[in-house]
């Protein structure tokens, strides 16, 4: 078969819009069918713009009431626990005044303020450091404040952990499913992580779309007030406005939104502090 | 024309192709039927329409990319609106959606998962039921 070059161009554009054309008409196809028949909006869920919490330590009383809430939150999140520090994973932990606020310590000090358990949890920091330094995004800032980690992701480089000046986040060395809590129990409607990838806690986002407040918070027995910091109405903001609050390392920028009540009205003498 | 060391090539070249070709004749035979996947779980005969999210010969060829979407939906998006097939609601998520109705993840996802062999590692982390006969 002879072919001018005329022909053999037009032939070639031809060819080359069938080619775009049914590619892409192939692409919308097989994308309208994968959007399901029909959905139905979840209006349980409880919504906010920036979560965050109040923690009032002198609500904190005994090692138990915390011991329960550090529990409560490892136990529903199939958190393994290694009884070793090498291998530790936690999502919700206590730590003393020097270490949890350094450079707020004095040494003229309520004595018992000095060792008190702090608890401290990821504090979904408006500018996080850690979202700042990942790789793949497997970490990421959700709409609502919530600074999200998706293992799917995660390709364990760890620079998250070397960012966040919290000690937030925790790798898995070894297989969690190997930790004999994970053995004998595991929640089955979560999820448990694989070796390799870091994890911390996620302001309990699978319990808000169910209209439900964090674990930890709902453990506390008001200790822990947690809610949407950008509504002027929301019970935390009345907190914020009426008692003196501080927060972890501010001076560093990320901008916590973990707010913790020292207390101390056990001991002052004053007799009417609000 | 002479081979140095012809003999020891020779033995050489058979056991190499007596390996090479071992998968074919050590598999003859054997060739295994075509996976009867078991849809008649305890929880699927409760269900008054016998329904999944999209129809079967869809879910068979696309169930991958499905999971993919509600994946990004519900971790990146935190999209948790439901699916509703015949007035009933289906969570997005593979834990607590799929395996719900499926819960006999033997005689369902790794029978086919096996048969092609292929080690989709979704259960690495996701906790699969508790294994029911169906
Ligand atoms: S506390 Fe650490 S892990 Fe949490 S958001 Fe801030 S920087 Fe990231
Ligand atoms: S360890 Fe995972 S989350 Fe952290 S920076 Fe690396 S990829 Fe991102
Ligand atoms: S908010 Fe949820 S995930 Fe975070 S520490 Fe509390 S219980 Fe754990």
């Amino acid at each position: 078969m002879s072919m001018n070059r005329r022909d053999f161009l037009k032939i070639a554009g031809i060819s080359t819009i069938a080619g775009i054309g049914g590619t892409a008409l192939a692409g919308a196809l097989k994308k309208g069918a994968l959007v399901a028949p029909q959905t139905a909006p979840n209006t349980d869920a409880l919504t906010g713009k920036r979560w965050g919490m109040a923690i009032d330590m002198s609500k904190l009383k005994s090692d138990e009431s915390i011991k329960r809430i550090t529990k409560a939150c490892h136990r529903i999140h199939n958190v393994p626990d290694f009884s070793n520090t090498k291998d530790e994973v936690k999502w919700i932990w206590t730590e003393t005044f020097e270490h949890s606020f350094p450079g707020q310590e004095h040494k003229f000090m309520p004595e018992d303020m000095k060792h008190k358990p702090f608890l401290l949890l990821c504090n979904h920091c408006d500018n996080p450091a850690c979202v700042k330094v990942c790789p793949t995004k497997a970490t990421f800032k959700r709409k609502d404040g919530i600074v999200m980690q998706d293992m799917h992701r995660c390709i364990g480089c760890r620079f998250c952990m070397a960012a966040c000046p919290f000690g937030a986040r925790s790798f898995n060395y070894k297989d969690p499913r190997l930790a004999k809590n994970l053995q004998e129990h595991m929640n089955p409607e979560f999820p448990t992580r694989t070796i390799g990838v870091v994890e911390k806690c996620t302001f309990c986002y699978e319990r808000l779309v169910k209209g439900l407040k964090p674990a930890c918070a709902e453990e506390s027995n008001g200790a822990l007030v947690f809610g949407d910091l950008d509504d002027p109405a929301s019970e935390i903001r009345k907190i914020l406005a009426s008692k003196h609050t501080i927060r972890r390392k501010p001076e560093l920028g990320t901008e916590p939104n973990i707010y913790y009540i020292i207390g101390g009205n056990d001991y002052a003498v004053v007799p009417e502090i609000r | 024309m002479k081979i140095y060391n012809g003999g020891k090539i020779l033995i050489g070249l058979i056991v190499f192709a007596a390996l090479f070709a071992s998968p074919f004749y050590l598999n003859r035979g054997k060739a295994t039927a075509k996976p009867e996947l078991k849809i008649d779980t305890p929880e699927i005969q409760k269900l008054e329409d016998k329904k999944c999210v999209e129809p079967k010969e869809f879910m068979r060829a696309e169930h991958m990319q499905i999971l993919n979407n509600w994946r990004d939906a519900v971790v990146r998006n935190g999209d948790r609106n439901q699916i509703i097939i015949s007035g009933q609601k289906y969570d997005k998520s593979l834990q607590n959606g799929c395996m719900k109705c499926h819960s006999n993840k033997k005689d369902f996802c790794d029978k086919c998962h096996n048969y092609v062999a292929v080690k989709p590692y979704c259960w690495d982390c996701h906790i699969a039921p508790k294994e029911k006969k169906s």
